[in-house]
């Protein structure tokens, strides 16, 4: 029972963190219609920014700074906020499509840096030693998981509250706008790429903290966590959750984190073990299947209000 | 120094170019910016990597055109991949696509050419695992050129279908009356509409042209390379890069664009290092979007 109530409280933890990223996600494209399609390179580089200024000095790569933790959140932040303030500048005056083309190659550069920049992010060995919150309480794992559940909640909480707000204040009233009819807001004397910028840095600035969280959570990360994989995780769990919607956001995210972990179990369990590295291919395949047919049939999602956003 | 990174560079830029012409024609005809078309090249490799197994299986070995490393199977087994990868997208389309672009929202269909290149791409690694494949092992001697330049009999005639290819494409896009009415719908959907072009063939003749020549990139990089599921993946960005530089709906400009960043990727392979090759498209694309985001032939959008 303990155990069961200890691994209850590390997967919601995992899916919370994912919850993050998909509301980042949210203000991109449910608000703003931006169309991030580089997801994992934003949460990688709030990842690596956190990893290297908090880990203790290693030899062959830089660090040694030293912050505290919630200094190492911050710098995640405006890392990937300023690469996503950055990507928006180069192609927000052109159309849509140029963005999603300049984030697949951001998600690309990124993992290229990662795996060969050794002494910047350790290379394919990745970073190890990042200081967990709680760190004291890892020989109870029950009090460790409940005590990180509760940092990883409230700053989902904390997120969320603010992305409501800010969806309700004029800032936000002036992106709807503009993805509603551009024409009407540009007339209304609005810059739609200055707006757009802002927009898209804060939602990669929330994608960085979220990459960070995870990062001090597991206490290790290496390239692999941040391959296209990750990223379409994150857009199936926004259409299942409902664009337009931050409540949907996070209950697409724990719906479709619990799937995809139910399946991968079931999937180790049945399948034998030659063909575990198929059923974990067929599984994405599943995903990449379900997100179109929601496309198709459901554009609105299934949590969200039932006016979907981004998509009429 | 050696000028051998420039073969090697329009080599694999002669991949990068023909793959680019469907992104381009897919762009600028059903307008949106297609991210399964990789994965059409790498359905097209494993296509034909199928179709020689059982060629080989039904007749036997049969002996390669010296001094080729393949013969007549894989020139079939190109054409079955060529048709192989025309359906797959012909399907795509009719499921997928036609149905999500006829509510107007472009950005919506290219999300889910992207949850379409997911399926794709791991249904590949389901069935054949992401282990490499060959068409041959066989080693091929490289002859010299001059000036310190080799090249492998394969490599000359890849080079001379690419060209043929090219070629062909291009003559049909400005001489024949499907191309004239490609080009008119590209420039300008609505009038093409009102003077009774049949857009429906349009869009069929897009796909194929896209898929067909994809299929050939896939075969031709299965050929000098290797075959992965992930090949498609890889060359997305390359293949995005040239039809960016080139100028969007110009099919010379992609495959000139191709090119150059073909030579670029050698060159960087040679100056900076092999493991940063990837990034050289990032930065051309960056490089492009800031300065010249119509590309080198490409025209204003309306």
């Amino acid at each position: 029972m303990i155990d069961l109530l200890g691994y209850g409280a590390f997967f919601l933890s995992t899916a919370l963190i994912f919850g993050i990223i998909t509301l980042g996600l949210n203000l991109q494209w449910g608000l703003t219609g931006l169309f991030n399609v580089g997801i994992a390179g934003f949460v990688a580089v709030g990842a690596y920014t956190s990893a290297i200024l908090t880990t203790p000095e290693t030899a062959d790569r830089l660090g040694g700074f030293g912050w505290p933790i919630a200094l190492g959140w911050l710098a995640a932040m405006a890392a990937a906020g300023a690469a996503a303030a950055f990507t928006g500048f180069a192609t927000l005056r052109l159309k849509s499509d140029y963005l999603a083309i300049t984030t697949f190659g951001v998600a690309v550069v990124v993992q290229l840096v990662a795996l060969n920049a050794q002494g910047l992010t350790g290379g394919p060995f990745g970073v190890a030693f990042i200081p967990r919150p709680f760190a004291g309480l890892q020989g109870d794992p029950l009090a460790f998981n409940l005590a990180n559940l509760a940092v990883i909640g409230g700053v989902t909480l904390a997120i969320f509250l603010a992305l409501e707000r800010l969806a309700r204040s004029p800032w936000g009233r002036v992106l709807t706008a503009l993805r509603e009819d551009e024409r009407a807001a540009i007339s209304l004397g609005k810059s739609a790429r200055s707006y757009r910028i802002q927009a898209f840095a804060v939602g990669g600035a929330v994608m960085g903290l979220a990459g960070a969280v995870q990062a001090h959570f597991i206490g290790f990360i290496a390239p692999d966590n941040y391959v296209p994989t990750l990223t379409f995780q994150v857009w199936a769990m926004l259409m299942v959750g409902g664009s337009g919607s931050n409540r949907g956001a996070v209950l697409g995210a724990v719906v479709v984190w619990a799937l995809w972990i139910g399946a991968g179990s079931l999937s180790s369990a049945l399948v034998p073990g030659d063909w575990q590295a198929r059923a974990a291919s067929l599984q994405i395949v599943a995903i990449g299947v379900t997100l179109c047919l929601i496309l198709l049939w459901r554009p609105q999602g299934f949590f969200g209000p039932r006016r979907g956003g981004g998509m009429e | 120094m050696s000028l051998q990174f420039l073969l090697d560079g329009v080599i694999s830029g002669a991949m990068i170019g023909l793959g680019a012409i469907g992104i381009t024609l897919t762009y600028s005809i059903l307008r949106f910016s297609n991210f399964a078309h990789g994965d059409l090249m790498a359905w097209g490799a494993y296509a034909a990597l199928v179709a020689v197994g059982a060629i080989g299986g039904l007749l036997g070995g049969v002996a390669p055109i010296a001094p080729l490393s393949f013969g007549l199977p894989l020139i079939l087994a190109t054409l079955f991949a060529m048709a192989v990868a025309c359906v797959i997208a012909l399907v795509l389309d009719w499921l997928l696509f036609a149905r999500l672009r006829a509510r107007g929202q472009a950005i919506i269909v290219v999300m889910a050419s992207f949850g379409a290149s997911m399926a794709l791409r791991n249904l590949l690694e389901f069935l054949f695992t992401s282990s490499p494949a060959y068409f041959s092992t066989a080693l091929q001697i490289a002859r010299p050129l001059g000036l310190g330049v080799r090249i492998t009999p394969d490599q000359v005639a890849l080079l001379v279908l690419t060209l043929v290819l090219v070629t062909g494409m291009h003559l049909y896009l400005t001489r024949s009356q499907r191309g004239r009415e490609m080009r008119a719908y590209a420039q300008n959907p609505a009038l093409a509409r009102v003077v009774g072009i049949d857009v429906r063939a349009v869009i069929r003749a897009t796909w194929i042209i896209g898929a067909a020549l994809a299929a050939a990139a896939g075969v031709m990089v299965g050929v000098l390379v290797q075959i992965r599921p992930l090949m498609g993946l890889d060359l997305l960005l390359p293949m995005f890069a040239a039809a960016i530089l080139g100028g969007i709906g110009s099919v010379p400009g992609a495959v000139l664009a191709g090119l150059i960043i073909g030579i670029s990727e050698a060159a960087a392979v040679l100056f900076i290092g092999a493991e940063w090759r990837a990034g050289v498209s990032f930065v051309i694309l960056m490089a492009v979007l800031l300065v010249r985001p119509t590309g080198l032939f490409g025209v204003a959008e309306r």
